[in-house]
């Protein structure tokens, strides 16, 4: 699988290559500035791209701007944005078109390397990676919601999990439960929240982002 | 429209031909004979108080002169030193600083001007109007039993002594009702004008008053950047760099375990690193509190909308800010709006609050809603106070209206000019 790496640190840059050829990637190119990861986009046809919220030249969201302009061109291109924060304003802007292949993930997330290359695969593979603050943030802000309010706690736990990207394996794995029992809980989930049930991993995700962004 | 503000200004002029009947005159003759008084002593107790009358006085003239004849005249007082010493000291005090302010003493000296040109100048104002009135009154058939008891009465220029005559009184009545309906109002203008020239501070003391703002100001920036540092500093030193300290033992522990307790050095792995993602953490919402990374990228209002997206309670932004503004002044408008947020979310009970940015090519003008208790106000001290202070520095302004049951509003205005927004790639 072909990666581009856009990082402006040398040592974090570095670090991902590293990380990323450990775990059998092929890196396509690994540049330092927004000018270069627009070429690298073009020129290289990666099959996905972790970039940098912030980069050179401007120092702002450079990176963002690049990795959007690039998935206008080429709708689904999968992206996976590492910051040193995470912001709602972002992962609305990242999630807006709809389709799938999106990753928001804080930088500290490549500590856990294995999850954080199971973030990259899954993004590469057409599904989403959300970080679990932005998940978090948003259930926040829906503490007084009605229908979030009916969820039982594990029910609570299936769909941060969900809401991440994780699939029913996945989090069958974490929780330590049947992945039939998953599959109850996210059916449950659905039903409580209106929204329409679907077979699709990743629709059904966006379903639940686009659930807890409304209002 | 002309003619009816021809009317008020007459009437206008009437009501301050009584003000100043009533007022000006015992108030400068009580204010003369109260500093007569104090070689005597007696004066030493009046005059602070006959000053604060006259001060009110002069203030209800500028808020008339704002309200009838749209002529703003600011107020030249110097702020009264806070810390007085009680008894007599304090009183002399008082005394000394209320006769050192040369405001005191123009304020006598607009009293004597008003009592005499002002109350022309009022008379003036109302008389015209009124007048011409009375030439009718006077062709209508009052002139006949006016002339058989004193003889010739004089309008004006005209003598009356017959109807004709009476008749042209009358034609030059028309004449005064119609030049008083245009020059009352201008008139009423003048008088405030006037009175503008005594009562508005002299380039002098609006420099000494400027002066003193900028001290007080840059002594407020100046301590607050210092509470600033040493608030990081503590974050710093009980957070990542305790944090960090307490990384390097483990590992060094780590080290030493490896070959002898691998199970137990990988539990200790685990800890480190859930260490450094705490230390990390910490460093983020420090560095969030210092300058917000949003509004590094992307500006005041993405970063105002990031900030409302981060709010439990649901905020409307609306932003009308076509361009940047100085990095100071955007950070200072955003941790104000900040501070406005937070408060109201922990104090107001508000369900909705709403942020508004606005900028009219000289003033960015933020006004933060919510629909919560009300009652807010500034206390010293407060976080509204704090938000004062912050942009005094920039020469900004705070007014919050909270009446009790809400809505409360927020209003801040900072003097600044924008650059134009920097392309995006």
């Amino acid at each position: 699988m072909r990666v581009v790496i856009a990082e402006d640190l040398f040592l974090l840059r570095d670090g991902l290559v590293r990380m990323l050829e450990a775990y059998d990637f092929e890196i396509a190119a690994a540049v330092d500035s927004g000018p270069g990861l627009t070429r690298a986009f073009e020129e290289l046809k990666p099959d996905v791209a972790v970039v940098d919220v912030r980069l050179p030249p401007s120092f702002t969201d450079e990176g963002l701007q690049c990795a959007l302009a690039a998935r206008r061109a080429r709708p689904g291109l999968p992206v996976l944005v590492l910051s040193q924060h995470v912001e709602q304003l972002y992962a609305r802007e990242l999630l807006a078109d709809g389709s799938g292949g999106i990753g928001y993930l804080l930088k500290d997330r490549v500590f856990d390397a294995d999850q954080f290359i199971d973030a990259v695969r899954r993004v590469a593979g057409g599904g989403t990676a959300m970080d679990p603050q932005v998940i978090s943030q948003l259930l926040d802000r829906r503490a007084q919601d009605r229908p979030i309010g009916r969820l039982t706690p594990r029910e609570r736990e299936v769909m941060e999990l969900m809401a991440q990207g994780r699939s029913n394996a996945a989090i069958a794995a974490q929780l330590v439960v049947t992945e039939r029992a998953v599959a109850k809980h996210t059916s449950n989930i659905f039903g409580k929240l209106g929204l329409p049930p679907s077979d699709d991993d990743n629709r059904r995700v966006l379903a639940v982002l686009a659930y807890l962004d409304r209002g | 429209m002309k003619v009816r503000s021809g009317f008020t200004a007459c009437a206008q002029g009437l009501a301050l031909l009584f003000i100043t009947a009533l007022c000006s005159i015992p108030l400068f003759t009580l204010m003369v004979l109260s500093l007569c008084f104090i070689p005597l002593g007696l004066g030493m107790f009046t005059t602070p108080v006959m000053v604060r009358l006259v001060r009110s006085y002069a203030g209800s003239r500028r808020l008339l002169a704002a309200r009838w004849a749209g002529v703003e005249i600011p107020v030249p007082y110097r702020p009264l030193p806070a810390d007085r010493r009680p008894g007599l000291t304090g009183q002399v005090e008082l005394l000394t600083f209320l006769l050192k302010d040369p405001a005191t003493w123009r304020d006598l000296l607009w009293l004597f001007y008003d009592m005499i040109g002002g109350l022309f100048l009022a008379t003036l104002t109302f008389a015209f109007v009124p007048y011409g009135v009375e030439a009718w009154v006077m062709a209508a058939g009052v002139w006949r039993p006016v002339v058989d008891a004193g003889g010739t009465y004089w309008y004006a220029f005209v003598p009356i002594d017959s109807q004709s005559t009476a008749l042209l009184a009358a034609l030059l009545g028309v004449v005064f009702f119609g030049a008083g309906l245009v020059i009352s109002p201008l008139l009423l203008r003048t008088g405030f004008l006037v009175s503008r020239a005594f009562l508005a501070p002299t380039p002098q003391m609006a420099l000494a008053a400027r002066v003193r703002r900028l001290t007080e100001t840059r002594h407020d920036a100046v301590d607050t950047s210092a509470a600033e540092l040493r608030r990081i500093e503590r974050d710093l030193h009980d957070g990542a760099q305790a944090r960090l300290v307490a990384m390097g033992m483990s590992l060094g522990t780590i080290e030493a375990l490896i070959e002898k307790d691998p199970a137990k050095a990988k539990e200790m792995l685990a800890a480190a690193r859930s260490d450094s993602a705490e230390a990390l953490s910490e460093l983020r919402d420090l560095v969030r509190g210092i300058h917000p990374p949003v509004l590094a990228e992307r500006g005041l209002g993405d970063a105002v909308r990031a900030l409302a997206l981060r709010m439990t309670i649901p905020v409307e932004v609306d932003v009308e800010v076509p361009g940047r503004a100085d990095e100071p002044v955007e950070s200072a408008a955003y941790f104000a709006v900040s501070e406005a947020l937070t408060n109201a979310a922990k104090h107001s009970g508000a369900a909705r609050m709403w942020v508004d940015l606005h900028h009219d090519g000289a003033t960015l003008r933020i006004v933060v809603t919510d629909d919560g208790r009300g009652g807010a106000r500034i206390a010293p001290g407060g976080g509204l106070d704090g938000i004062e202070r912050r942009l005094g520095a920039f020469d900004g302004i705070l007014a919050v209206s909270s009446p009790p049951g809400g809505p409360t509003m927020v209003t801040m205005e900072i003097p600044c000019a924008l650059t134009a927004p920097r392309p995006t790639a």
